[in-house]
């Protein structure tokens, strides 16, 4: 064990206690916990029965963990045809929160918490802050957004569970956020990654130097990003960067998170019991394996899930951790090519642009980013495909989603780009790793 | 008289109007009359045709954005001032043209302006 990795540092919070549990105490809890929680599901919440009917199993016949196989999957369509309350597994006199998550298509995702399950959420964002070395004496500045999204308030209830001064920025408003940051001696920030390298680009307009900043933590989620976003924001924000993962299907933040090794993300396995499946055939794959990550709740009431497919792509790290936690790691997730590209002093990150466009309903997320010079001025293009159902015979209508999206776009990168609507599958669908950036400049 | 309308998203490049009018042909369609309303980079063409629902299902099988959309057919006499009386009756009734274009006729009858309006029904009232 290297004492260089040991984020504990002599402060050990009771919280963290279950991510050193020896390995077959841990299993025996996982066990118990699946076990009442397929009981739970199965005996209140529909499409659980009769999947599980039609596979011929019984909730009696899940003993251990290894049995999870026998179990079916759920899907996120799953969740969205059995809109609003359908998967919910108690009265709903017991919810004390609802959530949704926008969903790119129809419906959205409405998730619920008891009393007992926003304990169970907070003391898991407790644990993913403890892990990335957050402490009670810290400030944090939670620029999420808050409201039906879970980032805002989840890490919200995770940072003022575990004692420190919150700071609930929610997002946007760049200026203030970076006045609020600097005048309020914030610690730790938690937003989106290109959130936080918007703020970075943006820190020079308004005379705040970020590395002179007290922010020693920033706690990054929601959208995949890569180890060159990281160094980026180490270097120009000289604080320490961590992940934090999560989905609001089956807690939101704190299903997991990174410890100071920055090798992977510990799953927060005695409430989240992860599996790695060939997404093909649905089989299970030893660890070490790279695969579809599955996740089971374990202890959640409101909304147990039974085998959720993430289509999130990784594998599990089997082999313990130098900072001595025993619950298993998944390889960062960022099946996203990384291809940042600099155009007029600005990092911007494909991925950036692509929540730009994820914001506004009319566009697919399909996009192509063109680049060219013109008399040493830098030209960025988005070339972006309309919705068919958002096809008006009107000029000043099509006009007005060009603006949208554009407006979108650069409340993130805090830089103009022409948008170009283009024809329906214009652009080419790609399998795999697309690529997104064509760079004509000549430099 | 309402009457149905063509309309079709395009970039401005060209070959893509060709392309258009390509798949009317190949489903057999005759075009009536065509406009093209345009921007820099894209823009709606707008075509009366004798079967309207079969080119939109042709075009958007052919991979375009193409939408059925009711119009207004109004009459308009051959002499100074009729397009005016026209508007006016709009215009009085606080009705705004989207936009409008002219119908081809083959004979010598009274000329006939396609009209967009935002509320179909009450332009109909209006000027029907």
């Amino acid at each position: 064990m290297t004492q260089k990795w040991n984020d504990i540092n002599g402060d050990f919070h009771p919280a963290s206690g279950m991510d050193f549990l020896p390995r077959e105490h841990l299993r025996k809890i996982q066990s118990q916990r699946l076990s009442a929680t397929v009981k739970l599901a199965y005996e209140n919440v529909q499409l659980h029965r009769s999947r599980m009917d039609a596979l011929g199993v019984k909730p009696g016949d899940i003993k251990t963990v290894d049995d999870i196989s026998k179990l079916p999957f759920t899907e996120k369509t799953d969740l969205r045809d059995t809109y609003p309350y359908g998967l919910f597994a108690v009265d709903m006199s017991e919810i004390v929160r609802l959530h949704a998550s926008s969903g790119t298509t129809g419906k959205p995702i409405v998730v619920g918490y008891t009393r007992e399950d926003m304990r169970l959420w907070e003391t898991s964002v407790m644990r993913c802050l403890l892990m990335n070395g957050v402490r009670r004496s810290d400030f944090v500045q939670v620029s999420f957004g808050y409201g039906l999204f879970t980032g805002g308030l989840g890490l919200h209830g995770g940072a003022e569970a575990l004692g420190c001064t919150v700071i609930p920025a929610s997002g946007g408003n760049t200026e203030r956020q970076l006045m609020i940051m600097r005048d309020f001696g914030a610690t730790v920030v938690c937003c989106t990654p290109s959130y936080f390298v918007h703020l970075i680009e943006e820190s020079k307009k308004y005379g705040v130097d970020m590395k002179k900043l007290p922010l020693r933590i920033g706690v990054f989620g929601a959208e995949p990003w890569s180890e060159r976003m990281r160094a980026f924001m180490r270097e120009n924000a000289n604080i320490e960067v961590f992940d934090i993962y999560g989905l609001s299907e089956i807690a939101g933040p704190g299903v997991g998170g990174e410890c100071c090794a920055h090798d992977g993300i510990h799953i927060l396995e005695d409430n989240f019991y992860p599996e790695i499946i060939d997404p093909d055939t649905g089989k299970p794959l030893p660890d070490g394996e790279e695969g579809e990550l599955v996740i089971t709740t374990l202890a959640k009431r409101a909304m147990p899930i039974l085998r959720y497919r993430t289509h999130d792509i990784t594998s599990i790290i089997a082999e313990p951790c130098p900072c001595g936690r025993t619950v298993r790691r998944i390889r960062r997730i960022d099946r996203r090519c990384d291809d940042m590209f600099i155009s007029r002093g600005v990092n911007v990150f494909p991925s950036q642009i692509e929540a730009g466009l994820a914001r506004v309903e009319e566009c697919s997320t399909n996009y192509r980013i063109i680049l060219e010079r013109e008399r040493d001025l830098d030209r960025i293009t988005v070339e972006v495909e309309l919705l068919e159902k958002y096809f008006a015979d009107s000029l000043p209508q099509l006009d007005a989603i060009r603006k949208k999206i554009q407006a979108s776009i650069m409340g993130i990168i805090g830089i103009r780009v022409e948008i170009r609507i283009v024809e329906p599958n214009k652009i080419p669908r790609s399998e795999g790793k697309a690529k997104r950036v064509f760079d004509y400049r000549k430099i | 008289m309402r009457i149905k309308q063509l309309s079709v998203f395009l970039e401005n490049t060209p070959g893509h109007l060709c392309k258009v009018c390509q798949t009317l042909k190949s489903a057999g369609v005759n075009i009536l009359t065509i406009t093209i309303a345009e921007t820099k980079e894209y823009g709606i063409v707008r075509a009366v045709v004798d079967k309207t629902e079969e080119a939109a299902a042709a075009l958007k099988s052919a991979g375009f954005f193409a939408k059925v959309v009711d119009v207004l057919a109004v009459e308009v006499e051959d002499r100074p001032g009729a397009l005016l009386s026209v508007l006016a009756r709009a215009s009085d009734s606080g009705l705004n043209v989207e936009y409008m274009y002219a119908l081809t006729r083959p004979n010598n009858e009274n000329p006939v302006m396609v009209m967009a309006f935002k509320d179909i029904d009450a332009a109909e009232k209006a000027l029907g």
